[in-house]
């Protein structure tokens, strides 16, 4: 059990590359991107969690009082942008590849085959 | 003066970001030629700043705390920037190469408005900030911004269908790649409960290796080999260069790839040294470059598109950099070094010569082409002495670069890898001699390219005929090979890439500059330089070079005979070839699988 | 390969990633384990000196402002990334907008409404980002958002009105700079890029954590900008972008038209 939140992590992360081997529409590729990217929040808020311990937001409780680790959340939130802005220049992307390739299918798209 | 210096390092990152800024708000109001000095001028700035820190760095590693968190009692909040030789030399390795491609970039797009310049600009920033930090989130955030910076330039041309795919191809890999380094990452924050470089490597000091830090090392691994297209990881490094704008290949080929490497070497030493001893590294690196060198040399071979076979050339080139690399010696990665500066000069200039001709000839096609550049006189000869210098002609830096690190390797055991050295240069070297002796010379039958990635249906950058190629289109050619030959010739290189070198390979040292103050280092011992076989291997991958140039402009006149034995030996490269599908779900099997054998590789050994 | 190959392949690699992970994660620390010394360094330096009651804003703005200060960048750099991809090509021009048809009043009321309450909280977020969870990024993205409830209320026209790109360009460019120019004022005041050099104020104050609120403030204007480019620029696409029936010949790459600004 002591190990099942990190598993998440792995877990997540595979279903996204299974969803990025077996995609058929770039729009799906692009979802499944953020999906394996999210198994790095659920690792990294796993490894700072500290059993009974609040939020490290001092607003309410006492200077002192036991709270989980901070800098994987900070570190998380800074993923998280990365995460949004590169979906972002993904689907940029692919509304071009739709233009010009007329397509959306990776199986489609023959440009750079050797 | 000492806090001077240390104000150095996080301002090379500031001044082309706020220089970035500036252009992106005021770009639609300026002239283009104010925009375009602007962005000079900037990149000129951090020049001037990495070399001195280059200068800075031969008596001490420049360590800077950002936001004042100077360790107490070895332990920091803050993140920390520490510049040794190398890192102070591959900044000034990415300002050069981006003040040659915006100078190219002077008249090479029509484009009004400064997008491209602060594309281009926040590029700089971000390899510049990997080079220089000591602390592995802040590298993954450095990482991720010149991925999504390059990702955008990759595209740049919107209006042709192979730039989107090779951008979306690079994109989806290196992002893939860069969050298994991120999941190594949480990982050995799991262990260590660190961020820095040193603190991890001070953490990890006594522990045993389990699969724990086996598989972290492994993730970090990945990310970074991705950007440096260690095989299987490096099939959207043709997809990519091929297509991007020329000056960007530049700055893809010559250094982003090589960052890659850097990471792995940075990381390892700096981090990771004390649970994963060179041992258990080195087989890896040796073997994951033996067979990026084949594969990028045969792949290099077979290509008609001149920008990919260029691209390819980079991955048979990053094979000898990994073999460099993995001898983890101070010898054989300070001639890596050298031959890093040195590929970087001539793989730029050939790319430049190759933007040349799409903008004079539309195509960069060689078997359409044939022969149509005799009148870029200019161009075709700096074209030719590009593949002599790939081809490791003394005295090139290439040459130079490729002397000193067999040397090393030789001197580390590795006698074979000299074998391999000349192979891949007489291979890649040939391969771009045969492409511009048929375009600028027309020699040869006109080749046959059924199948091929054809590179005729590309446009031209520029509209219209400029009236004759610009000389500041030629000028960076030039001038980047003038100084890949320069490189060759400098005295203290050898010595100066050596010292680089020792410095980078000293765990203890740095982690006493990060966190303990310790920062002087000691001065340079001199290396050994070149030698008289050393030459003459040089001359030897040269003449083989021209031996492969031949063979391809002239393969039809072979006995028939010969040319189905050939045929048939050349049987399984069909299939590598076939591997390079440019389907986005084969590259992520490549990157899973290649992770997966990293992983067994450092824990088998 | 083709799709049966792909699969078998995978079938090989995720499994030996699975084994491989999960012999990793059982090496880490027992889930909600006490062991965090950065973290517990975090938490003593953002309360005890740096008075900022909300530690991973602290960690975020001030301990670790590095890697905000690039991850703003990213934002900014994808930002004009976009820009260029979705830039019209030669063949495109602009039709005209649809008319907006379809929106029902009570959709059109509510978007009317919750225009001034995101804008509010979105401010409100932004602000209060060294107390409690949120910030300027957080705060910028509810901005952003209640800024588009314009375009849910069919206001197409209304929202380019209110948030012109080339106004938004130079709010998001000037956001960014002013977190890059902070970092500059750290170095020259207190002989570091980006050290907190603005007196720490009250622990739990809105007037504290020194520059950490400064450098909300630059992120907050910076991301909501950021965002609505972004979104403006996927709008565009859907909205007004038609490919031009008769191709213009010429094949260079043209700058955005003019007119289209």
């Amino acid at each position: 059990m002591t190990t099942l939140p990190y598993l998440v992590a792995g877990w997540l992360f595979l279903v996204g590359c299974y969803g990025l081997v077996t995609s058929r529409n770039l729009v799906h590729t692009v979802a499944c991107l953020t999906v394996a990217q999210s198994a790095t929040y659920v690792l990294l808020l796993a490894v700072g969690f500290r059993s009974g311990a609040t939020a490290p937001v001092f607003a309410d409780v006492p200077v002192g009082t036991r709270v989980v680790d901070p800098v994987v959340q900070a570190l998380s939130l800074t993923d998280i942008v990365v995460s949004a802005t590169v979906t972002a220049v993904l689907l940029a992307l692919t509304i071009q590849i739709h233009k010009r390739h007329g397509t959306v299918d990776p199986d489609e798209l023959r440009a750079l085959r050797d | 003066m000492s806090l001077t210096v240390q104000a150095l390092p996080p301002l090379l990152v500031a001044v082309p970001l706020l220089a970035a800024t500036v252009l992106a708000a005021s770009g639609r109001f300026l002239p283009r030629l104010i925009i375009d000095a602007a962005s000079m001028l900037s990149c000129l700035l951090v020049l001037a700043g990495s070399v001195m820190l280059l200068v800075a760095t031969g008596s001490q590693r420049v360590v800077s705390w950002l936001g004042g968190y100077s360790p107490v009692h070895g332990s920091s909040v803050g993140v920390v920037f520490v510049v040794d030789r190398i890192g102070a030399g591959l900044a000034t390795l990415i300002a050069a190469l981006v003040t040659a491609a915006l100078t190219y970039t002077w008249r090479y797009f029509d484009e009004v408005e400064s997008y491209f310049h602060v594309l281009i600009l926040l590029f700089l920033a971000g390899m510049v900030g990997f080079a220089l930090t000591g602390d592995l989130f802040d590298a993954f955030v450095f990482f991720e911004l010149m991925g999504a910076v390059a990702y955008a330039l990759t595209g740049y041309k919107i209006e042709e269908a192979k730039p989107l795919q090779g951008a979306l191809n690079f994109a989806v890999i290196n992002s893939l790649g860069a969050y298994c380094s991120l999941l190594g990452i949480g990982l050995i924050y799991g262990r260590t409960g660190e961020l820095g470089f040193a603190q991890i490597q001070r953490a990890l000091a006594g522990q045993r290796t389990d699969w724990l830090v086996l598989v972290g090392v492994a993730l970090v691994f990945t990310g970074f080999l991705v950007k440096g297209a260690a095989v299987p990881l490096h099939f959207w490094l043709a997809d990519a260069h091929a297509v991007a704008p020329s000056p960007v290949c530049v700055l893809f080929s010559g250094v982003m790839v090589e960052l890659g490497l850097y990471g792995v070497a940075r990381t390892w030493s700096a981090a990771f040294s004390p649970v994963l001893p060179a041992e258990r590294l080195r087989p890896v690196l040796l073997a994951a470059g033996v067979v990026t060198a084949v594969i990028g040399s045969v792949m290099c071979l077979v290509q008609s598109h001149l920008k990919r076979l260029l691209a390819f050339s980079t991955v048979g080139h990053v094979g000898m950099f990994l073999v460099a690399l993995g001898a983890l010696e101070p010898a054989a990665i300070g001639g890596l070094a050298v031959y890093v500066l040195g590929h970087a000069a001539v793989k730029g200039a050939l790319f430049l010569c190759a933007g040349v001709l799409l903008n004079a000839r539309g195509s960069v096609d060689e078997a359409d082409l044939h022969g149509r550049g005799r009148d870029l006189p200019v161009t075709r000869i700096c074209f030719i002495i590009g593949g002599l210098a790939l081809a490791a002609l003394p005295p090139f830096g290439t040459w130079l670069g490729k002397t000193l690190a067999e040397d090393g390797l030789s001197h580390a055991g590795f006698h074979w890898a000299g074998y391999l050295f000349v192979g891949v240069s007489a291979v890649t070297g040939g391969a771009v001699l045969r492409a511009g002796l048929r375009i600028f010379f027309g020699i040869g039958t006109p080749p046959d390219t059924e199948g091929d990635t054809r590179g005729s249906e590309e446009k031209p950058e520029t509209t219209g005929n400029v009236g004759g190629i610009p000389v500041t289109m030629l000028a960076p050619v030039v001038v980047l090979l003038a100084g890949g030959l320069t490189l060759g010739l400098l005295p203290g290189l050898a010595t100066l890439a050596h010292d680089a070198a020792q410095q980078l390979l000293d765990p203890t040292g740095y982690a006493a500059a990060a966190l303990d103050g310790a920062r002087a280092v000691a001065p340079p011992a001199p290396a050994e330089s070149w030698t008289v076989s050393g030459l003459a291997l040089g001359l030897l991958s040269v003449l083989l070079a021209l031996v492969v140039a031949a063979l391809g402009l002239y393969s039809d006149r072979l006995p028939q005979l010969l040319r189905r034995a050939a045929g048939v030996a050349t049987l399984p490269f069909h299939a590598v070839r076939t591997a390079h599908s440019g389907h986005l779900g084969d590259y992520v099997v490549w990157l899973l699988l290649g992770m997966t054998l990293l992983t067994l590789g450092v824990a088998a050994t | 390969m083709t799709h049966r190959w792909r699969l078998v392949l995978f079938v090989v690699a995720a499994p030996a990633f699975a084994v491989l992970f999960f012999l990793a994660a059982r090496g880490l620390p027992v889930f909600g384990s006490e062991f965090h010394p950065y973290g517990d360094r975090a938490v003593e330096i953002a309360t005890r000196q740096r008075t900022t009651a909300n530690v991973v804003s602290s960690v975020n703005f001030d301990q670790r402002a590095i890697d905000t200060l690039g991850e703003e960048f990213i934002l900014f750099g994808s930002v004009i990334g976009t820009i260029v991809l979705l830039r019209p090509a030669p063949e495109e021009r602009e039709v005209g907008r649809r008319p907006a048809g379809g929106v029902l009043p009570t959709t059109r009321l509510a978007g009317y409404l919750l225009l001034p309450v995101s804008v509010l909280v979105g401010l409100y977020v932004i602000a209060h980002g060294q107390l409690s969870p949120g910030g300027g990024f957080q705060g910028g993205v509810v901005l952003a958002t209640g800024w588009h409830l314009l375009y849910v209320a069919g206001r197409y026209a209304a929202l380019r009105r209110a948030a012109p790109p080339t106004v938004m360009e130079i709010i998001e460019s000037v956001g960014a700079a002013a977190f890059a120019a902070v970092g500059l004022a750290g170095l020259v005041i207190g002989g570091a890029f980006l050290v907190n050099f603005l007196p720490v104020g009250t622990f739990n104050d809105l007037i504290s954590g020194g520059t950490v609120p400064v450098l909300n403030g630059a992120v907050g204007m910076a991301v909501a900008a950021a965002i609505v480019l972004l979104l403006s620029g996927f709008l565009e696409q859907a909205v007004v972008l038609r490919r031009s029936p008769e191709p213009r010949v010429d094949s260079s790459i043209v700058a955005r038209s003019k007119e289209h600004r």
